[in-house]
């Protein structure tokens, strides 16, 4: 493959990422405001969220300050992303697949980190050839190592995670093509990854020359072989991939708990009245009976006739 | 069962599940043996030639069986127009971007699956697994209304076949759910399989007309035409409160007069109307507490606002709507600072949490949980109260309404502490308890075989909680009390009880919060309690 396509593919994957996120969170964030759906423990709650309480214990409670606790929601939120705690409790089993998996993964995008280090360095003029010794072994070294178990740990969870889902009947008759493919596709990744690392010479050296290549812009450098160039496609590709399907959990999940699951606020009129005022002037087509919205009546209509009441009176 | 659920989940030749009694979750002595399973009723004939009836051994709701493939055809369609409002703005505003998220993002990790009571009542069954009815849902969802479906969606998201076999699977199913949320408070993602449960039943109603006769017809549409899903005009509620009063005097020798339509009295009170006709002690002795403490209430005898049902909460977001504005209506009308909420889970959470963003501008009156004013009450010292006159093991079941999803947690604890010496908790306890297994409207379906279902496998695990709490003397003569501050809860505890000869092989009583706070007031004759209430 010429160097110039696989730069290109990279760069294209790269905008894929973030094109995918900034497009589903504006379409996220675009909907509208839902009814409050909260579920305790409501980890902004203080005190209270040991218990799982809430604001709504207190006597008159619209007239008491709203307490809401940063902290608090660190307190569950790093935990739950970085050792996925609600598995531990509630799935061990799975988690014994699913952690190495994340983690993994958490561990390869630090690592990616160290590679943009490296290279910003290399740009610098620091000496990064693998000879140079120093602190630049040091991160050479570390790179290495962090990126090297990022890869096994994720290899290993998707092995778990596959062998899981064609072997569990939990999981068998729920699994689709895609979850397989997605299991594969990483497993194949990871695979590309490993072979760099220990079959190919200098790997974080090559490695960190690709990525500087593309800070650079430098279209035309060759990649150190063609396990270097595999390894930089299927990991472009996966980059691009993993935001488009379900997998974009890994950043959707922030509204899932913050506007869903933890969005406890009390309505005290103003902008959220407002909103949903504009709400209650859409145009109802639901057919059933007692609503025969036809796309003519509005919310605000439909909420306040009575067609229980009026069907007696009118016998 | 099969092995592909979803292929099977089409084919109308044979009954999708069934249930043996013999897989269901072991109970606790005294229900350990095979003498003391409850043997199920069968659906009879003539319910299985009008109703359809394959999915399980039971109807929820009772979908008579169309006559003609033509009639078949045109309800699946119709079922695919509701499936496509459900996730427009206009149509669904008030929760399309938890059920979009919802939909879009389940790792199928099957982590809520050991949450849910029903599922490991039933000793598993794949069709009450969390996750089943809503992969029904997406599957239908993303091959049949998204571009390129056909292809691209039933290889992202599975294929199943849409035929009025699944419609009609898909409808009942969304009826063999609690919507206690439980699941959701596990999955680590924080998809929620309650909510689309929630929203597959609003699809049916709202687009269908399909629903159940005990919820709509004999529900909602009831409180809206009459004023209370019990039927009781507001003559013959005021007449059975002046009824209540009187022996609320006889039973505890102080005179109570409940106000009715009190301009600019500080508390509009709202009981579920279920407690008038059924436990009117809670009602009374609420009166009692009030007047004692010196609160400023009343009761309003607008029409569904003196019922604090609303049964919209579970299937269809208009009926919700129409009853949550009568009663702020009510409260407007009266001028009070605030409306509290009886004992009623439902009640609490439609007014309190759900009606929030539907009640805007003068509607928006404060509303709090009577369990909270009741903790005040007893809190501050204002009831002489006599603890030792409710010196009986005492346990404490969490309304998922008013715990899970609503966070209120310690003020009834504070008071059962404080006033029952022989209190003990019920694990897993406070936000992890749960569902009676009458939640989302069970308790008062009934028809066909239902309650075998409701006793045998919702209520199972609440049961299994309740005899392991008194599990130090389960013995008919020691007087138990199971405290339960929400009359759907009770609902399903007063049948459920008599389901299992509780009271007589365990001498298990069930009731309010009120009633174990008159019972120890010392201004009160003693023995409010009358264990003859079982």
């Amino acid at each position: 493959m010429s160097p110039t396509i696989l730069h290109l593919i990279s760069y294209v994957c790269v905008v894929v990422l973030v094109l995918a996120m900034v497009i589903k969170s504006k379409k996220i964030l675009s909907l509208p405001l839902h009814l409050r759906w909260e579920l305790y423990p409501v980890a902004h709650e203080g005190k209270k969220a040991s218990y799982g309480g809430s604001f709504m214990e207190e006597v008159d409670w619209w007239t008491k300050p709203r307490h809401s606790s940063l902290i608090g929601e660190l307190k569950v939120m790093i935990p739950e992303i970085l050792f996925l705690k609600a598995l531990w409790e509630s799935n061990r089993s799975h988690w014994v697949s699913s952690f190495p998996f994340h983690f993994g993964l958490y561990l390869l995008v630090f690592t990616i980190f160290l590679f943009i280090a490296g290279a910003v360095m290399g740009i610098a003029g620091v000496d990064m050839t693998a000879e140079a010794g120093g602190f630049v072994g040091v991160l050479d070294s570390a790179t290495g190592v962090i990126g090297v178990v990022g890869l096994i740990l994720t290899a290993l969870g998707s092995i778990g995670l596959l062998v899981r889902r064609l072997t569990d009947q939990q999981y068998a008759p729920y699994t689709t093509g895609a979850d397989l493919f997605n299991l594969l596709f990483f497993l194949a990744a990871m695979v590309a990854g490993l072979y760099v690392a220990f079959l190919t010479e200098n790997g974080v050296v090559a490695t960190r020359g690709y990525v500087q290549s593309l800070i650079t812009f430098d279209l035309g450098a060759q990649t150190a072989g063609t396990s270097v160039t595999v390894m930089v496609l299927l990991f472009s590709l996966l980059v691009a991939y993993v935001p488009l399907t379900h997998m974009s959990h890994f950043f959707t999940k922030y509204f899932m708990y913050h506007h869903i699951r933890w969005d406890d606020t009390p309505n005290y009129g103003g902008k959220a009245d407002k909103t949903v005022a504009e709400y209650l002037n859409y145009k109802v087509s639901w057919d059933a009976p007692h609503i025969k919205g036809g796309g003519t009546k509005t919310w605000a209509e439909v909420a306040t006739e009575n067609p229980f009441q009026e069907k007696e009176e009118s016998k | 069962m099969s092995r592909n659920i979803f292929k099977d989940f089409s084919n109308p030749d044979k009954q999708l599940g069934h249930i043996d009694p013999k897989d269901l979750m072991p109970l606790p002595p005294p229900y350990d043996t095979d003498e003391a399973r409850k043997v199920w009723k069968e659906l009879d004939e003539s319910a299985r030639e009008k109703f359809e009836t394959n999915l399980d051994d039971t109807i929820g709701i009772g979908i008579p069986k169309p006559e003609t493939k033509e009639e078949e055809q045109e309800l699946v369609r119709k079922f695919l127009s509701g499936l496509e409002k459900l996730f427009t703005k206009e149509n669904n505003w008030t929760f399309l971007q938890p059920l979009t998220l919802s939909m879009e993002h389940c790792a199928k990790c099957q982590t809520c699956s050991d949450a849910c009571h029903i599922y490991e009542a039933s000793g598993n069954n794949e069709m009450y697994r969390p996750s089943c009815r809503s992969e029904v849902l997406r599957r239908i969802y993303f091959k049949y209304l998204k571009p390129g479906g056909k292809f691209f969606g039933k290889w992202q998201h599975g294929d199943i076949e849409l035929n009025w076999t699944t419609v009609q699977r898909l409808a009942e199913l969304a009826y063999r759910c609690n919507l206690c949320r439980r699941c959701a408070q596990t999955c680590p993602i924080g998809v929620d399989n309650g909510l689309i449960g929630h929203e597959i039943r609003k699809l049916f109603s709202q687009e269908m007309g399909i629903s159940a006769k005990e919820i709509h017809e004999d529900g909602s549409g009831l409180q809206l035409k009459v004023g209370s899903s019990t039927g009781m005009n507001d003559l013959v509620l005021k007449d059975n409160i002046e009824f209540i009063d009187e022996d609320m005097e006889d039973l505890t020798g102080i005179k109570v007069e409940t106000p009715w339509d009190k301009v600019g009295a500080d508390v509009l009170l709202i009981h579920n109307a279920g407690e008038i006709l059924a436990w009117p002690e809670n009602p009374g002795a609420f009166a009692v507490i009030l007047e004692a403490a010196g609160i400023s209430w009343t009761l309003s005898s607008e029409l569904a606002a003196y019922d604090g049902i609303n049964y919209g909460l579970w299937y269809d977001d208009a009926q919700f709507a129409r009853v949550a504005i009568k009663h702020a209506q009510a409260a407007k009308k009266l001028g009070v600072k605030k409306i509290v909420l009886g004992e009623c889970g439902h009640a609490h959470k439609a007014l309190t949490v759900i009606a929030d963003r539907v009640l805007t501008g003068d509607l928006n009156i404060p509303r709090e949980s009577a369990l909270t004013l009741l903790d005040d009450i007893v809190s501050s010292g204002r009831l002489k109260l006599d603890p030792s006159r409710n010196d009986f093991p005492v346990t404490l079941h969490d309304p998922c309404n008013m715990v899970r999803l609503m966070g209120i947690v310690e003020p009834q604890r504070r008071i059962v502490r404080k006033i029952c010496p022989q209190f003990r908790e019920m694990y897993p306890k406070g936000v992890d308890n749960y569902c009676c297994g009458g939640g989302s409207g069970f308790a008062i379906m009934s028809r066909h075989n239902f309650t075998d279902w409701r006793f045998n496998i919702s209520g199972r695990k609440k049961m299994q909680q309740i005899l392991n709490a008194f599990a130090d003397d389960l013995s008919p003569e020691t007087k138990k009390y199971l405290c339960a501050p929400c009359s759907n809860c009770k609902g399903q505890f007063r049948d459920m009880i008599t389901y299992y000869d509780a009271w007589e092989k365990c001498g298990i009583l069930y009731g309010g919060l009120v009633e174990l706070i008159v019972n120890c007031m010392e201004d009160a004759k003693p023995n409010f309690i009358d264990w003859e209430w079982h």
